[in-house]
């Protein structure tokens, strides 16, 4: 079983290549709000967000349009990769706060 | 306090429903209710480590470390059903018709037991290392802390309470009928976690090919709702599944059903010595 573990891992990392060129957009978590709450990426593309927690406490990174939920946790930082979305608008939250934790990725 | 109550019982449905499934699938079985004590605190231990390590796990492997860990755990739990299914395939009747003759219980072999204490505490440990980070922000912070945590509490109960009511209800099933329904729900749940394992792959950045979304039906069955949430642990409904996501479902499904009646066809069990 272990074994079927780690070939399964290996097997991902040989795939992993494919898209190590991302294009990378910064969104900072805040008094668990978003900076900049409105980001614009291309459309059609994978492309990266570097999500940075400056709060202590955890937040969960949240979109079901665009289909991510990661926990970032408190004074860290996660990588989440989005697309290829087309061209629309696609709102995200921080599910651990989320009255304040909102803001929407713009494809265009 | 309501907000707290909401989220922790959205994160501990899922694990609820498959500790009711495993405890409806074990009916009869001598010990199954230490198995399953020992994987939910199993569970809760492992939830513990990880919500400790969140900062490291997240970070590895370039910032994918998250996403391969939930797609690992989701691959052993689903790797453990199928041995499970496949097991039941083989001795499901044996140990009907025992309980049948005697009644009541029947010690079985621990095999499908540890099996199923695993998929029980990987569940736990899933679900729960959020509940953990999300219990912990909230303490943390330091605002209307009693209330939320009453709130995170309740949720906990609401989630217990869910997992006896699928229980009872599985167990309202006539006996000659629960094992195939069992074995149904096993094998949607394993297709269900299959496919969520490459949304994680996906979203790792690993496994990218075949990401073109088949269908969109959040405006009917929104997974953020709690009966989205139902389904999609249940069957692992997916408002907006990818194409490889739609094959990995059919394929395991197709595995297991293989993989099932490979278990049951060999020996023909009239030597029962043959049958180990």
């Amino acid at each position: 079983m272990r074994s079927l573990f780690i070939s399964s891992v290996v097997a991902a990392i040989a795939l992993a290549p494919v898209n190590l060129r991302a294009q990378d957009f910064t969104i900072t978590i805040k008094n668990h709000r978003f900076t900049p709450a409105e980001i614009k990426v291309p459309a059609n593309k994978r492309v990266q967000l570097t999500v940075v927690n400056d709060d202590p406490t955890p937040e969960e990174f949240e979109s079901r349009e665009m289909k991510v939920e990661k926990v970032i946790p408190g004074k860290s930082k996660g990588v989440v990769r989005i697309g290829p979305l087309q061209p629309g608008r696609y709102p995200f939250f921080g599910e651990f706060n989320e009255a304040t934790a909102k803001g929407v990725v713009i494809a265009e | 306090m309501l907000g707290a109550l909401i989220i922790v019982f959205r994160e501990v449905l899922e694990a609820g429903l498959i500790i009711g499934i495993v405890m409806a699938t074990t009916r009869g079985v001598v010990g199954r209710g230490r198995w399953v004590n020992v994987g939910i605190i199993g569970g809760v231990l492992g939830a513990g480590i990880v919500a400790m390590f969140a900062n490291v796990i997240s970070e590895a492997f370039q910032g994918a470390g998250q996403e391969l860990f939930n797609a690992s755990v989701l691959g052993a739990a689903v790797v453990m059903l199928m041995w499970h299914n496949a097991w039941m395939a083989r001795h499901g009747r044996e140990i009907a018709d025992e309980m049948r003759r005697v009644g009541a219980a029947v010690s079985e072999g621990a095999k499908p037991l540890t099996a199923l204490a695993i998929v029980v505490g990987l569940a736990v440990l899933r679900e729960g290392s959020e509940v953990v980070l999300f219990l912990y922000g909230i303490m943390a912070s330091g605002t209307s802390v009693s209330s939320t945590l009453a709130g995170g509490v309740l949720g906990i109960a609401a989630g217990a309470v869910f997992t006896a009511l699928t229980y009872y209800g599985l167990l309202a099933i006539p006996n000659r009928y629960v094992f195939s329904v069992t074995s149904w729900l096993i094998a949607l749940l394993a297709a269900g976690m299959a496919a969520q394992a490459v949304h994680f792959l996906n979203n790792a950045g690993f496994l990218v090919m075949l990401d073109r979304t088949v269908w969109d039906t959040s405006w009917l069955l929104s997974e953020g709702s709690i009966p989205g949430r139902l389904f999609h642990a249940l069957i692992g409904y997916t408002e907006r599944p990818t194409e490889m996501q739609l094959l990995v479902y059919i394929a395991t499904l197709f595995a297991m059903l293989l993989l099932m009646r490979l278990a049951r066809y060999s020996p023909p069990s009239r030597f029962p010595a043959a049958a180990e």
